[in-house]
């Protein structure tokens, strides 16, 4: 399975929850603490991100940076080197 | 893009999103969940990805993205409520050689400046026409709006929109894609992660079509407003794939023969 991660903005997140419904992996929630502007952050609470990116897309901040694990090379290509 | 990142297990990972260079540092002061600044971002994704920040020219209405402006960092101009596209057809004018688009919400589109976009488009003038609809008026408090649906609930209609009285909900995009000036007309939304993409893939089609001097684009994306509506983002979600979805269906209404 690739691994992947996401980094949040936790500043400007304003907890819509969108991000939290349309993760396949269901590896968001929302933290119990408060940012600076009063609302409940959106963390990483399970460790299954696959770094899909769709989290990414649907937030309205842009406070999402996601990271993915490089694909590993096509086996054709190992034969052939 | 390049970033990398190394985790505690030693798995290398590789940067493969974040938020697009063009948009400013500002954090949007839309409501949580709005889906203006999902517009504001694919916009901005798109103008990065083909490197067009130094011609692209955007046109700010009157509504809740008055302060367009203010997150895009490329050259914008406010136009006076509803007369985006008509500005945006003198810009395109003087400067023929910049993309420019107009950012318009339904109020703003569909309302007061219906007579500017349906005869910007009967003109067929060379731009993009970014109409975000959400079946309300969201900055001035949630007022029926044009497009607001029969029956639904506002701060006007407090018993929902009676279509004897009101009339009914104006498909503004099936009216232009109806006139030889439009070249692409489709409508988008941006609930969900798929939607987004295929967002994507239209604002690019819209501004490779407009550098090649084809006709006006046209972008309806349905939207929500979860405070206007008095709704939760999520509740909004619902709302849109059981009641705005059947009366807006998503999918392209003209597309250019090739």
């Amino acid at each position: 399975m690739i691994k992947g991660t996401v980094k949040i903005d936790a500043k400007i997140c304003k907890g819509c929850e969108l991000c939290i419904i349309a993760c396949p992996q269901n590896a968001l929630g929302l933290s119990s603490n408060f940012n600076e502007k009063g609302y409940r952050y959106v963390q990483l609470i399970y460790d299954a991100c696959t770094g899909c990116t769709n989290c990414a897309l649907v937030c309205p901040e842009a406070a999402i940076t996601v990271y993915r694990q490089a694909k590993p090379a096509k086996k054709s290509q190992v034969k052939s080197e | 893009m390049n970033e990398k990142l190394l985790l505690e297990d030693g798995t290398e990972l590789e940067q493969v999103f974040c938020r697009p260079d063009t948009l400013t540092d500002v954090p949007y002061h839309y409501c949580p969940g709005c889906g203006h600044s999902v517009v504001h971002n694919v916009l901005m994704e798109v103008v990065d990805e083909l490197d067009i920040q130094d011609k692209t020219i955007g046109v700010a209405p009157v509504g809740c993205s008055v302060f367009a402006y203010h997150y895009m960092n490329i050259d914008m101009q406010e136009a006076a409520h509803g007369r985006a596209s008509a500005v945006a057809t003198g810009i395109k004018r003087v400067l023929p050689d910049k993309l420019v688009f107009s950012y318009q919400g339904d109020g703003d589109l569909a309302a007061i400046g219906t007579a500017e976009t349906i005869h910007t488009v009967n003109r067929g003038e060379n731009i993009l026409i970014v109409f975000i609809n959400n079946g309300i008026y969201g900055m001035t408090g949630g007022q029926m709006a044009p497009t607001t649906l029969p029956g639904m609930v506002t701060s006007t209609s407090p018993y929902g929109r009676d279509v004897h009285m009101s009339g009914y909900p104006l498909k503004i995009t099936d009216l232009v894609a109806q006139l030889p000036g439009a070249y692409f007309v489709t409508r988008q939304s941006v609930h969900n992660p798929n939607a987004v993409r295929k967002l994507k893939k239209a604002v690019t089609k819209a501004f490779e079509y407009q550098m090649q001097n084809k006709g006006t684009c046209f972008i309806e994306v349905v939207s929500n407003c979860p405070s206007g509506w008095k709704m939760t983002p999520v509740e909004t979600i619902k709302y849109l794939e059981e009641v705005m979805f059947p009366y807006y269906p998503l999918g392209d209404l003209k597309v250019p023969k090739e």
